[in-house]
């Protein structure tokens, strides 16, 4: 019988030094790629091209404040749908329950604008993160009593949801029939979160700085982070060492939610001030790949979703002074991250080619 | 009424596209949410293809097989690219099937809409906007004889030759999964790889082929939208949410591709019943649009709770598979 050119072999372990090299090197190949695709469309030096994408992220003070917001909501909704994915529960509903926090929030805003604010911030905050939390929850009940298939239940949520946020989107419209919200509160500024020491962004960028500490800790120290990780393993390890799997899943997915609704909240009091079926615009499919890609590591998510909103934005002003479509940073994401998910292969695997074979 | 039942079944037609795509990826075990990304892709390729033929050869000059085949052969070739790209990454690589799906659905939607919004620009054409009507034209050739033969003619036949494509395919399908021999390896693949290998099936061939196959039919959705649908024109998002429909229609129709020919058209209906009923109001004709993903849901949670064997996901839906692995 003939050998095959090569066999794949699982790796026992690889240096963290390799790993990293092995990601570098992959997001240098993307890089690459990406300059030789924009290079083909624009006919433009691909120096000169990376030149406007750097300065179209961080060319200016607003555009780097814009920057740190951006990486934030990121940023929150990746760390929110962590603790999901960590006890392998595929959460793809983060856009939808991002959605129903900022909607949760939106209607406070719109309803209670009269309300003095010591009580309409709490309303707005505690509706939010229960709007998110049920939006997670429903479908952790039927996957917790029916194993009910959770990666399209909770795909299905987003689109419930965004029809939702249509519904609301005309019901409350200004000017009416426009279909849009419009800004709420515009003059008194009801239920918008406060600039701190003159910046609009800073209060929500504390806020997520609050949050990834908080999981960080709760991941890897509390006593429910080992349960997620445990359940994650292996749900009959963790029925037999007595963890109540199906508590476990609920609770979790309520933490996620929340979590989500607050990153709705922060969408809607502390950015838009409005709410749209396309607010999240993706972000909560994007968060997917961006705690994956981070293997779950807050400290490295940072790092994540702080280089693709540098990518979306620096190509989102290249776009711009060529006249060309803003989807153009929407390829580059893709092939960055392809090849980013593509590496862990090399991570996780080697090649043993014909021939070569150590004796054991 | 008659009208109202011809656009929902056009409008059903992408979904059924997308939905047998998906449930031939489905069966081996793959779940694919790239189909979106991979619609997308099928349709702006055959709108260059078609683009490139109709602006070389002027508009006067088109021969009607030509503008038929290039478009298909693009929107078939750039499908295919997109359908190897995911089962390279999942098949090969063993990547997370839900992450590379999803970047997929990125990298598509981008490539579709930029294509879209720019090719005017980078080409340098003198045209206002990218419009197709020669090209749609012959897509939209049904037969001369439909309208003679009242209701029956203007119910069956009056449809451009995608549908009945469509419908062909959703049969074959379904008969090849469920009467042959492939199609009981393919969903042995799909229930247990394990066990199928150990039978001595090709285990990645089959999802390879499964998957390459899949994402092309689910092309062919988008490029039948644009083309027909939509009368050669592209608008940036227009397909919008489509992708998603097909996959909610997948769990709609407990993949079985052959009950999805009439779940597509009940999909399409419920897609434009809110243009129908009057007195409806703007924002109640949205709460309407919830109804596909709601029924999608409810059929989702009662498949799960009666546990009947035949109506069940793959059971390795979304696992890959590693020989090695225990």
């Amino acid at each position: 019988m003939k050998e095959p050119l090569f066999h794949i072999v699982k790796r026992d372990s690889i240096s963290w030094w390799k790993s990293w090299l092995i990601r570098l090197a992959a997001i240098a190949a993307a890089l690459i790629l990406c300059s030789v695709i924009t290079v083909l469309l624009t006919g433009l030096n691909p120096m000169k091209v990376w030149g406007s994408l750097i300065s179209g992220a961080v060319g200016t003070t607003r555009r780097r404040w814009m920057l740190l917001q951006g990486t934030a909501i990121l940023l929150c909704i990746s760390l929110a749908v962590t603790p999901a994915f960590r006890m392998r529960f595929w959460n793809t509903g983060a856009e939808g329950q991002v959605l129903a926090g900022g909607m949760a929030a939106a209607a406070c805003m719109l309803l209670g604008g009269n309300l003095p604010g010591i009580i309409l911030y709490p309303l707005i905050i505690v509706s939010s993160i229960l709007a998110g939390a049920v939006w997670g929850v429903i479908p952790a009940i039927f996957k917790a009593k029916w194993n009910t298939n959770e990666t399209l239940f909770t795909l299905m949520m987003n689109y419930v949801a965004m029809k939702i946020v249509d519904y609301f989107s005309q019901l409350w419209a200004v000017p009416k029939g426009s279909g849009k919200i419009g800004v709420i509160n515009s003059s008194t500024n009801a239920g918008w979160l406060p600039a701190l020491f003159g910046q609009t962004y800073l209060l929500n960028i504390l806020i997520v700085v609050g949050i990834t500490i908080f999981i960080t800790v709760y991941m890897r120290f509390s006593k429910h982070g080992y349960e997620i990780s445990v359940v994650g393993e292996s749900e009959n390890t963790a029925r037999y060492i007595g963890i109540n799997v199906k508590k476990v899943i609920i609770r979790t997915m309520i933490l996620s939610g929340a979590l989500c609704g607050v990153a709705g909240f922060l969408l809607v009091s502390g950015t838009d001030h409005t709410i749209a079926s396309e607010t999240v615009g993706g972000q909560g499919f994007t968060a997917i790949m961006v705690s994956w890609i981070a293997k779950f590591d807050p400290v490295v998510m940072v790092v994540v979703s702080a280089l693709i909103v540098f990518l979306t934005r620096g190509a989102g002003e290249i776009s711009t002074t060529l006249g060309l479509n803003k989807s153009f940073s929407d390829i580059l994401t893709g092939i960055i991250i392809l090849f980013i998910i593509g590496c862990e292969f090399f991570i996780n695997y080697r090649m043993v080619f014909r021939g070569k074979h150590k004796e054991a | 009424m008659i009208q109202f039942i011809q656009r929902a079944i056009i409008l059903g037609i992408p979904l059924l596209f997308g939905c047998t795509g998906e449930t031939i990826t489905e069966k081996s075990g793959h779940l694919n949410l790239g189909i979106p990304g991979i619609m997308y892709v099928g349709g702006i390729c055959g709108v260059i293809g078609g683009f490139f033929y109709e602006q070389g050869v002027g508009p006067e000059n088109i021969k009607p097989a030509l503008a038929i085949l290039i478009p298909l052969t693009c929107s078939i070739l750039g499908s295919l690219i997109m359908g190897l790209v995911y089962s390279f990454f999942t098949v090969s690589l063993r990547a997370n099937q839900n992450v590379t799906g999803l970047a997929l659905t990125t990298f598509g939607t981008g490539i579709g809409n930029f294509f879209g919004g720019s090719l005017i620009k980078l080409t340098n054409s003198d045209v206002p906007y990218l419009s197709l009507g020669a090209t749609s034209r012959y897509f939209k050739t049904s037969l001369p004889f439909a309208d003679k033969l009242g209701w029956f003619g203007q119910l069956f036949l009056r449809y451009s030759f995608l549908v009945y494509v469509a419908i062909i395919l959703a049969l074959a399908a379904a008969f090849v999964l469920k009467k042959t021999r492939t199609g009981l390896h393919l969903r042995a693949v799909g229930e247990n790889p394990a066990t199928a290998d150990a039978a001595g099936i090709p285990v990645e061939k089959y999802k390879y082929i499964a998957t390459c196959t899949g994402a092309v039919i689910a092309g062919l959705g988008g490029l039948f939208y644009v083309m027909d649908y939509s009368g050669g024109i592209w608008a940036n998002n227009a397909f919008g949410d489509q992708g998603w429909l097909a996959i909610a229609l997948v769990i709609f129709t407990v993949w079985r591709t052959d009950f999805a020919i009439l779940g597509s058209f009940v999909f399409g209906a419920l897609l434009i019943v809110h243009n129908y009923i009057t007195n409806l109001g703007m924002a109640g004709q949205e709460l309407i649009k919830v109804i596909p993903y709601a029924v999608t849901i409810i059929v989702l949670i009662v498949v799960s709770a009666r546990e009947k064997r035949e109506t069940q996901p793959p059971q390795a839906l979304g696992q890959s598979y590693f020989r090695e692995d225990r």
